[in-house]
């Protein structure tokens, strides 16, 4: 072997091994979760159709969990996307849109706003966002103690006694759906409203949402009507690409929602 | 076999002992690797309970139907039918014990959640009849003229 070649294989093999094995094999939801088992496994799917950006589901969710109702932070919140005809990707989500979008000017933060024409406005939608309940989670990977963790159901959640409050599992999501509480000073996010999931009820934000655009529902069941919908219908999912494999499925995603 | 060189490592064992015997008593009984392995499943079991345990606060529409009967038959009846009482008059947990009334929003801001017209072709928005808030009666609340409970306008308030 010439010192060419050498280079050349070992580049090759380096590329190979750090390439990730979910880009070479492709899964689909239902077979990851079919054949493992019974039991429950929650998962999430927004139906971005049906969306109005009324905002209800970040007010329910605020109330329901209690964070604090003035602080700019919550655990779920919807986002407003306008495209313009000159190709320009408009977004925003004033207070989480914790009341709604009253105006249709864009609020680019700092006070200032954009005005957008109604006939130069190509598409518009709305996109609820909430913590996505990876399968592989990166932000309980990078807590140094524990106080964040994955429930056999699949929920991520933190134990405020043990929380330490190092901001590790904040940039360690891909999604930003944490953030400090401003009261109990740890990590906090979105649990799927674990305490009413438990007792059979709803989230907050699925019941106050008046348009059904969000489910939630049990993946590892076959008759459950969400999970019919991601095992059978075209659903995407934010960020793929960071093989976190999350849980909660959109119907009508757009290239533009990040 | 008195020797300079084991003391520091006897220091070390003890120093390695005491700190096995104090981790023993700070760590609480439920940590442990539990279902999701070491990478993601390492926790104290009981803080499970904890989020179990964590109080509901929205009770849905139909408890109130109970005691408010008239207004949840009439609501029934309408388009309205979809939104929560809850979401115009707060989580309901311990009404009507405490409180004994719950709150009425009835600023325009909330009505116009729904009803301000955003022309947004591919969202369920652009399907909600919608006005004008600078030009539709400003400056009154949307209820002086219209009953949230029967939004119809063959009955509206004048
Ligand atoms: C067990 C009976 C009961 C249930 C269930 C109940 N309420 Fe009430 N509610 C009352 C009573 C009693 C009052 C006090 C009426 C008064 O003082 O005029 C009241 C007062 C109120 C008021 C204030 C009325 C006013 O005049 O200021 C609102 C709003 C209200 N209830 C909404 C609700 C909603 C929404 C629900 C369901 C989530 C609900 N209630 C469930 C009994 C009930
Ligand atoms: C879209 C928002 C909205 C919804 C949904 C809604 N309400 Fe109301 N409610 C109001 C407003 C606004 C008033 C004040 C009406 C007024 O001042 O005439 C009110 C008043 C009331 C009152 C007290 C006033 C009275 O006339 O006795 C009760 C009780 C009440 N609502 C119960 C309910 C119940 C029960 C439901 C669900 C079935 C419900 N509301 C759903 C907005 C709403
Ligand atoms: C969660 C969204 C939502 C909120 C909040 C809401 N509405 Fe509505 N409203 C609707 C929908 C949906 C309809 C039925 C669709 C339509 O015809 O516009 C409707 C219908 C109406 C109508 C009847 C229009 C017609 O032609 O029959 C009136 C009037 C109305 N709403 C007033 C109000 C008032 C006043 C409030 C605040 C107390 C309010 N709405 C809050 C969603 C909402
Ligand atoms: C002074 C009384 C008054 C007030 C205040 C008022 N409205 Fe109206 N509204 C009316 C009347 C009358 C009509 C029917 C005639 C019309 O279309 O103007 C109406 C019609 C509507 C319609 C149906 C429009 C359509 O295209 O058919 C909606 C939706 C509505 N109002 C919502 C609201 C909302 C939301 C508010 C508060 C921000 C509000 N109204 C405040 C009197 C009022």
């Amino acid at each position: 072997m010439n010192r060419r070649d050498f280079l050349k294989y070992s580049a090759k093999g380096i590329a190979g091994l750090t390439l990730p094995l979910s880009t070479i094999e492709i899964v689909s939801p239902g077979e990851i979760f079919a054949d493992k088992g019974s039991g429950t496994r929650w998962v999430f799917l927004v139906d971005t159709y049906k969306c109005t950006g009324c905002g209800l589901c970040v007010k329910a969710c605020k109330l329901e969990n209690e964070v604090p109702y003035e602080a700019n932070v919550t655990r779920t919140w919807v986002e407003r996307y306008v495209l313009t005809k000159d190709g320009k990707v408009w977004a925003d989500t004033p207070k989480g849109a914790r009341d709604g979008f009253i105006t249709n000017k864009i609020d680019l933060g700092e006070g200032r706003f954009q005005d957008i024409k109604n006939e130069d406005i190509q598409k518009a939608f709305f996109v609820p966002k909430l913590c996505n309940q990876c399968e592989y989670p990166p932000c309980v990977q990078v807590c140094p103690v524990g106080a964040t963790y994955q429930a056999a159901d699949g929920v991520v959640l933190v134990d405020r006694n043990w929380c330490i409050g190092c901001g590790y599992c904040i940039m360690a999501c891909p999604y930003g759906v944490r953030f400090f509480h401003p009261v109990y000073k740890v990590a906090e996010k979105c649990n799927f409203c674990y305490h009413r999931i438990n007792k059979g009820l709803k989230t907050a934000c699925v019941q106050a949402c008046p348009f059904g655009a969000r489910m939630i529902g049990n993946i590892r069941d076959p008759e459950d009507p969400v999970s019919k919908v991601i095992r059978n219908g075209r659903v995407g999912v934010i960020k793929d690409e960071f093989g976190t494999m999350p849980q909660v499925y959109y119907i009508g995603l757009s290239r533009e929602v990040v | 076999m008195k020797s300079h060189v084991l003391r520091p490592l006897f220091v070390v064992i003890f120093l390695l002992i005491a700190g096995l015997i104090v981790r023993h008593f700070l760590i609480p009984d439920g940590f442990g690797t539990h279902e999701r392995g070491y990478m993601y499943g390492w926790h104290n079991k009981n803080d499970e309970q904890f989020w179990k345990n964590f109080p509901v606060k929205y009770k849905s529409s139909d408890y109130c139907n109970d005691c408010h009967n008239d207004k949840h038959s009439s609501i029934m009846r309408t388009p309205h039918a979809i939104i929560q009482c809850e979401n115009c008059h707060g989580p309901a947990l311990g009404h009507p014990d405490s409180p004994p009334k719950l709150p009425i929003d009835r600023s325009r801001a909330q009505c116009l959640r729904c009803h301000y017209p955003l022309p947004y072709p591919t969202s369920g928005r652009q399907k909600i009849k919608s006005v004008d808030p600078d030009e539709h009666n400003p400056g009154t609340e949307c209820s002086s003229c219209h009953d949230p409970h029967n939004p119809d306008l063959e009955g509206i308030k004048s």
